[in-house]
């Protein structure tokens, strides 16, 4: 098992035809990702990487039966992707386009919660399920399948927290960047809940960063609903207050949202805090292989 | 983006919210002038994008216009120290001069984004003119917020519970409720992050007045604001952020000895960490992006280079869509243009990883190889450590 997308997962790519979209559509058929049907207005009947290409959503849903889209169109026009998305019928929505204005995100987040739909992103590397399928811009080689949930604010510090479990020979089970944007789609506690029911996943990360009050929520979450061991990682300790370090979630202003309150709340929570972005995959080996014998791959 | 008071409140006044007559100087003679049109006493208003310009100075009031004069010498003399600029300050370029008003009340008016409730936030409380975040703090219950659903906008219920709330007499209250409408249609119409009035004055006639304006934009929706754009003061930026900006990086000045370049914010932020857990501290934040090609690499370089505190370069990139051969080239194409003098350490994961290390290796630039995070954080203070030796 895994969460959100496995072997089945049916998906489109909008906007396939653009550099990115082209780029990341071929790297995820290589993974073995089903890529059924591509969208970009104005150019249904073209094929990007063999795939063929439709005008709307709703038509290359028709056609194909695809439940999971991804999203790779420019930001002024993301938001009415996501939207059309989610009005065609698809259940799971990767947004991986940065820089959509954050007031185009709230009426787009209300949109998608009266119709179901589930949104990862925006402003996401996506997501894997290692040997199974990846809708995402990840390196699919550093990952293993394995025990392992991964859930994460940020996108290449992931792929180095991926990497140390690897090289320790612990796998993953599904690992989702949830994306650095003030608004989005799942949060921590909507991943962490489906990787402490997923049979598969035995042990989590969960790397934060400054900003927001995510991990703050995650952590009274945890406290309550998640039996699972948990490690974490914060990254801002050291990032000024008040400057907007990359992300537009990474952003401090007043007291709230530091790397140390976030944190005090992580480890009051019982999770396993690590200090040095460093010793993440480490310190999992210790918690998941106490006698340090055999590998976690499955 | 941030913008100044007085731009904050020429849109405040386009949209019939009113402010103080006054107008804005870049020299203590003009200053003196306006005084002399709008008839003494003034209030003589830093214009710095910096919070607490009032405890450091750079908010005086002044009784004829001479005094204008010299108060306006003064601010515009020095950089302004407030806790929000650092110890170095800012450089103040242009003051507002502002007729005073005859304060009766002063209350508070905010609209910001409330992410744990995904939705625009309005916020007000009888008790403005001082620190609201500190009144959040100790008294919550001094603040009352409604929340918006955007597929609405706001609802003239709505806008008149905010301004009931404050206890004013009907027309007042009244006023107060228009006021906010008003600023509803601003915050959404151009897309802010953060509109506040703070204080909104009941002046002794009974009029209300935005005796201070605070008005932010999401820098993703300027695309479809280029008036906005517009407003954009670039002696605000340092130097080295403009440059960088102009060339894609994302870029933030630091006041520490270890310069780093790394791809991705959470990454940057993670090697920012680590440089302090080994007794060092970064000297910038720098994140190249996930998709930078050798000539980005190439001018990043140059730009941490550019920072005379830099004592040593840390190097840290996991190559996921940024390839590391590139990466490599980069370097290697920088290192060839300006001289270095400094410690420079790389640590290398991720696609073509092995063609990037031979690229490095192939060079004459003399650097430290890491494997992993660790070994580079402790090669990086082993080597601020010798520069110090």
């Amino acid at each position: 098992m895994s969460i959100l997308i496995d072997q089945t997962t049916k998906a489109i790519v909008q906007g396939i035809t653009g550099n990115e979209g082209r780029f990341h559509t071929s790297r995820m058929i290589d993974y073995g990702t089903k890529i059924v049907a591509g969208v970009t207005p104005g150019k249904e009947g073209q094929t990007a990487e063999d795939v063929l290409v439709y005008n709307t959503v709703s038509a290359a849903m028709a056609a194909t039966g695809a439940t999971a889209s991804i999203i790779f169109v420019p930001s002024r026009f993301a938001a009415d992707a996501i939207m059309e998305a989610a009005e065609a019928g698809i259940k799971l929505v990767i947004c991986i386009t940065e820089g959509i204005p954050v007031q185009d995100m709230i009426t787009v987040r209300r949109y998608l919660d009266r119709l179901g739909t589930i949104l990862i992103g925006p402003n996401t590397p996506g997501i894997i399920s290692p040997n199974k399928c990846k809708l995402g811009i990840m390196a699919g080689y550093i990952h293993r399948e394995g025990p392992v949930g991964v859930v994460s604010r940020s996108g290449t510090l992931t792929y180095e927290v991926v990497h140390q479990l690897s090289q320790l020979g612990i796998g993953q089970s599904t690992c989702v960047g949830i994306g650095g944007d003030p608004i989005g789609g799942l949060s921590f506690t909507d991943l962490l809940i489906r990787f402490e029911e997923d049979p598969q996943t035995r042990g989590m990360v969960l790397i934060g960063e400054i900003g927001g009050s995510a991990e703050e929520e995650a952590a009274a979450y945890i406290a309550e609903r998640i039996k699972k061991p948990v490690v974490a990682f914060v990254a801002g300790r050291t990032a000024p207050l008040g400057r907007r370090m990359g992300h537009a979630g990474a952003i401090i202003t007043g007291g709230s949202g530091t790397a140390s309150a976030k944190i005090a709340a992580l480890a009051k929570a019982g999770v396993t805090v690590v200090e040095s972005p460093a010793n993440v995959g480490a310190t999992m080996a210790k918690i998941i292989r106490p006698n340090n014998r055999g590998l976690l791959i499955a | 983006m941030k913008i100044h008071e007085y731009q904050a409140k020429e849109i405040f006044a386009s949209v019939g919210i009113p402010v103080p007559r006054g107008e804005v100087a870049a020299t203590p003679q003009e200053a003196q002038r306006i005084a002399e049109t709008l008839g003494s006493p003034v209030m003589v208003k830093a214009q710095v994008h910096a919070g607490g310009r009032g405890k450091a100075g750079g908010i005086r009031r002044a009784e004829t216009p001479k005094q204008v004069n010299e108060a306006a010498k003064d601010i515009l003399a020095k950089p302004l120290v407030t806790h929000q600029t650092g110890p170095g300050g800012k450089r103040v370029n242009r003051v507002l001069v502002e007729k005073t008003v005859n304060i009766a009340n002063e209350l508070y008016i905010g609209l910001a984004i409330d992410r744990k409730r995904r939705s625009s936030a309005i916020m007000v409380s009888s008790r403005g003119g001082v620190e609201i975040e500190e009144i959040a703090r100790q008294d919550p219950e001094a603040i009352f917020t409604e929340w918006i659903d955007p597929t609405i906008g706001l609802p003239v219920f709505q806008a008149y519970r905010l301004a009931n709330y404050l206890g004013l007499d009907q027309a007042q209250t009244r006023k107060v409720s228009s006021l906010i409408q008003a600023l509803y249609r601003l915050f959404a119409g151009k897309d802010c992050s953060l509109v506040e009035i703070n204080p909104l004055v009941i002046e002794r006639s009974g009029e209300v007045v935005a005796l201070d304006a605070k008005v932010d934009f999401d820098d993703n929706a300027l695309f479809r604001h280029p008036e906005i754009a517009a407003l954009q003061d670039e002696s605000e930026v340092s130097p080295l952020e403009l440059k960088a900006k102009a060339f894609n990086l994302n870029y933030i000045k630091l006041d520490g000895n270890v310069g780093c370049l790394v791809n991705g914010a959470g990454l940057a932020m993670a090697t920012m960490d680590l440089i302090e857990l080994v007794g060092a501290s970064p000297a910038n934040f720098l994140d190249v992006g996930g998709g930078a090609d050798e000539t980005m690499i190439e001018n990043a370089f140059c730009i941490l280079l550019s920072d005379p505190a830099v004592e040593a370069v840390f190097i840290n990139i996991f190559g996921g869509i940024l390839r590391c051969d590139a990466l490599a080239q980069g370097i290697v194409r920088a290192a060839e243009t300006v001289t270095i003098d400094l410690p420079v350490v790389i640590r290398l994961e991720g696609t073509n990883v092995k063609e990037g290390r031979k690229v490095l290796r192939r060079s004459s630039f003399h650097f430290s190889s890491a494997t992993d995070m660790q070994q580079a954080a402790a090669l990086v203070a082993a080597a601020v450590e010798g520069r110090r030796a």
